[in-house]
C-alpha cells in the first residue's frame, strides 16, 4: 500500500519537498547538538528538562485520538466512527513517532539509548515509558495497516486484529499514566506532586487529541474526494467538548488545592507560571493565553449553535490545540523546575538551535502524518470509485 | 518471492523481539530467585569500609567563604571538575549555599545574624532511600552496600531523570565537553564526557585507599566522616552530643549529612 503515498499531485510532492527541507534544516541543527553537546539548548543544571521533554508530553496526548474512535466503535458499536478509525490511528502513529524523536533528541549520550534495554530497571519509570510508548505504536502501526489493506481488498480483517484493537484501549491510557508517573512520583518537585497530573493528562489528551483530528478532517474533506461526514466530526466535537471542561475542571481543582493549603513548595510554582515569582514571570503572559484560548473554545463548543457550525468549530479546535499545548508544551515542564529545589529562581528559554530541532522534529511527524493519511484516503477514493 | 520475503520478515521481527526482551527476562529472573549477582565487588587492603557512611557538617568552624573555598577547591580538584564561565553549563560536586537555600523549609524571616550570613556547604545527600537511583532508567546511579550513592559514567545515558528526581540539586550534567576547562586534570580520576551526570561520590576512591575523602581532609577537622551504624564512630559521636539538622527530612529520602548549627 505504501505505494500509494509516492504518487501525488504536485502540491503534494510541494508539501512533501517543504517538510523534507524542514527536516534537513533540524537534523543540521541536531549534528551541531550531538557534537557540541546540550549545551546549545536553553537547559541548565536548574531547568534540566527543557521543550523537547515538554513536546514529547504534550504529543503523548495528541496521540489519544486514536482511543477516542477506536473506543465508541469497538466497544459502543458507534458505527460512524469506522469511516474514520484509521485517521485516528494513523494521527497516533506520527505523534508517537515523534515523542520518541524528543526523547532521543534530549538524551546526552543518545547512542547509549539501547542501555535502557540492556540494563532493564522497572523501578524506573522510564523504563516503563519506553515500554508502553514502544507498544503503542506497535499497536497502531499494525492495527490500522491490517484493517486498511482488508478494506482495500474488500475482506474483513484477519480475526487476530480483534484482540489487539481491545488491548489498544487500555493501553492508549497507559501512554498518559505512565507519562505522568514520570513527574507525578519525583519529591521535592512541588508542581508535580499531585495525585490528579495523570487524569490531567487524559483530560487534556482527549481534548487535544480529537481537535486536531477534526481539524485534519476538515482539511482532509477540502484537499480530497474522501469525506469524514459531518456526523463524525460533531461527535468528536462533543469528545473535545468534555476532553476541554474536564482539563479546566482538573486544572481548577489544582489551583484550589494549591492556593488554599499556601504550602509554598507547591503555591511558589504556580505564582511563577501565573502571576510571576521574585520578578520572574516569562511564561505569564502565555499562561494567561492558555486560559483564555480554552475558556473561550468552551463557550464556543458548549452552545450548540457554535459547535454545529463547523467554521467555528473550527476556530474552537484551534484554541483547544494552542491553549493544551501552551499548557503542556510550555508550563508543565518549567513550572516544576523552577524555582529549583534549593528554592532559586533561575528560567528557561528555549534557544533557536533548540526551537529548529524541534521543528524539524515536527515535520518528521507531519511528513509521517501525510503519507498515511495520502495512503488511507487514496484507499477510501479507490474504494468509492 | 513474495512469501518467502514476508517469511524472513516474519522470523527476523521476531527473533529481534527476542533478543530484546531476554535481558528483560533476566532482570525479573535474577531478583525472584536471588540468582547470582553479575557483579562481585572486590575490595583492597587497608580500604575503609562501613555499614553506612554518613558526614557531620560542624557549621560552627566554617564560619565565611573563605573557609569553605579550600574544601570546594580540594574536591573539585581532585575529581577533575571543569570551571565554566556560563552559568548554565555549570557543575558542582560541593559548593556553598546561604541558609535559606539550603534549608528552604526551615525560612524564618527573624532567624539570628549568624545563620542569615553564614555560608552552608551542600553536596549529595547519599539518601539512604535515594529517589536518584529509583530514577535512573539504566542502574547508572545505583546504591552501594556502604550507603553511598555512586555512578557509573560509562553506563549514563544522559537522559536526567536522576536531576528531576533529585530534591537538593545535587546533580550537574554535561552540557558540553569539559575536558578543555579542567584547569589541572588528576589522571587518577576519570575525566568525563558530555552528555553524563556527575555528583559528588563521597570520594569511594579514595576510601578504597584506606583515605577519607578531600573536603574532610580539606576541612581541618570542621567535617567528620564515619559509619552511621557504629556507635564508636566520630559521626555517632558528634551526634550524640549535639543538635543536628537535615535537609528536607520531611521527604523521606533519610540523607546521610548532618549539619552542626
Amino acid at each position: 500500500m505504501l505505494e500509494l503515498a509516492l504518487k501525488g499531485s504536485k502540491k503534494y510532492y510541494g508539501w512533501m519537498t517543504a517538510l523534507l527541507a524542514v527536516i534537513g534544516v533540524g537534523f543540521g541543527c541536531y549534528l551541531w547538538q550531538l557534537s557540541f553537546g546540550l549545551g546549545i539548548t536553553g537547559m541548565s543544571r536548574d531547568v534540566s528538562w527543557g521543550f523537547y521533554i515538554a513536546q514529547f508530553t504534550f504529543l503523548v496526548g495528541v496521540a489519544a485520538s486514536a482511543v477516542m474512535l477506536v473506543l465508541p466503535y469497538y466497544l459502543h458499536n458507534y458505527k460512524a466512527f469506522g469511516k474514520i478509525t484509521i485517521l485516528g490511528e494513523f494521527l497516533a502513529v506520527a505523534s508517537v513517532t515523534m515523542c520518541l524523536l524528543f526523547i532521543i533528541v534530549d538524551l546526552g549520550q543518545p547512542m547509549r539509548a539501547f542501555n535502557v534495554i540492556l540494563y532493564p530497571t522497572p523501578n524506573s519509570i522510564l523504563f516503563w515509558d519506553m515500554i508502553v510508548l514502544n507498544g503503542y505504536l506497535f499497536l497502531n502501526i499494525v492495527i490500522g495497516w491490517q484493517v486498511l489493506e482488508a478494506e482495500r481488498n474488500g475482506v474483513a480483517p484477519p480475526a487476530w486484529v480483534k484482540p489487539l484493537i481491545y488491548i489498544s484501549i487500555p493501553w492508549a491510557v497507559s501512554i498518559h499514566t505512565v507519562t505522568a508517573f514520570l513527574y507525578c512520583g519525583l519529591p521535592g518537585r512541588g508542581f508535580w506532586l499531585t495525585a490528579i497530573l495523570a487524569p490531567r493528562f487524559l483530560a487534556s489528551a482527549f481534548a487535544a487529541g480529537p481537535s486536531f483530528l477534526i481539524l485534519l478532517c476538515l482539511l482532509v474533506r477540502k484537499l480530497t474526494r474522501f469525506d469524514p461526514g459531518k456526523e463524525q466530526i460533531q461527535t468528536l466535537a462533543k469528545i473535545v467538548t468534555y476532553g476541554i471542561i474536564l482539563n479546566v475542571f482538573f486544572l481548577l481543582c489544582e489551583v484550589f488545592v494549591v492556593f488554599y493549603s499556601k504550602i509554598p513548595e507547591h503555591m511558589d510554582h504556580m505564582k511563577y507560571l501565573y502571576v510571576g515569582l521574585h520578578g520572574h514571570g516569562v511564561l505569564v503572559p502565555w499562561m494567561w493565553t492558555s486560559v483564555a484560548l480554552m475558556v473561550l473554545s468552551i463557550i464556543l463548543l458548549v452552545n450548540p449553535v457554535t459547535r454545529t457550525n463547523e467554521a467555528v468549530l473550527s476556530i474552537a479546535c484551534i484554541c483547544v490545540f494552542f491553549g493544551t499545548w501552551i499548557d503542556k508544551g510550555l508550563g508543565m515542564i518549567s513550572g516544576g523546575f523552577v524555582p529549583s529545589p534549593l528554592h532559586h529562581v533561575i528560567e528557561y528559554v528555549p534557544t533557536i538551535p533548540e526551537i529548529v530541532i524541534t521543528l524539524g522534529i515536527y515535520a518528521t511527524g507531519f511528513l509521517i502524518l501525510t503519507a498515511l493519511f495520502k495512503m488511507a484516503i487514496s484507499v477510501k477514493e479507490e474504494l468509492s470509485a | 518471492m513474495e512469501n518467502s520475503r514476508r517469511t524472513f520478515l516474519k522470523i527476523a521481527g521476531i527473533s529481534a523481539l527476542g533478543l530484546s526482551a531476554k535481558p528483560v527476562l533476566n532482570a525479573f529472573a535474577v531478583s525472584e530467585h536471588g540468582g547470582k549477582k553479575e557483579a562481585q565487588v572486590l575490595t583492597k587492603k587497608g580500604a575503609l569500609a562501613a555499614k553506612r557512611w554518613a558526614m557531620v557538617i560542624d557549621t560552627r568552624k566554617l564560619e565565611s567563604a573563605k573557609d569553605l573555598e579550600p574544601v570546594i577547591e580540594a574536591c573539585h580538584k581532585i575529581h577533575n571538575v571543569p570551571v565554566f564561565e556560563n552559568k548554565r553549563h555549570e557543575i558542582k560536586w560541593i559548593w556553598e549555599e546561604e541558609f535559606k537555600h539550603t534549608f528552604p523549609d526551615l525560612e524564618n524571616e527573624y532567624l539570628n545574624d549568624r545563620l542569615k550570613k553564614l555560608p552552608f556547604l551542600v553536596l549529595c545527600n547519599h539518601c539512604t532511600d535515594a529517589p536518584c537511583v529509583r530514577a535512573c532508567p539504566t542502574k547508572a546511579t545505583f546504591k552501594q552496600e556502604d550507603g553511598i550513592v555512586e555512578m557509573d559514567f560509562h553506563r549514563c545515558i544522559g537522559c536526567r531523570f536522576c536531576m528531576a528526581a533529585c530534591p537538593y540539586g545535587s546533580r550537574s550534567f554535561n552540557f558540553r565537553d569539559p575536558r578543555p576547562f579542567i584547569k589541572e586534570t588528576n589522571k587518577k580520576f576519570p575525566t568525563r564526557m558530555k552528555g553524563v551526570v556527575e555528583k559528588c561520590n563521597f570520594c569511594t576512591e579514595l576510601l578504597a585507599e584506606g583515605k577519607m575523602p578531600a573536603c574532610v581532609e580539606a576541612s581541618t577537622g570542621a567535617i567528620a566522616f564515619g559509619d552511621l551504624e557504629n556507635p564508636e564512630s566520630e559521626v555517632r559521636k558528634l551526634l550524640k552530643s549535639n543538635y543536628t539538622i537535615r535537609r528536607k527530612v520531611a521527604l523521606g529520602t533519610g540523607p546521610a549529612i548532618y549539619y552542626i548549627v
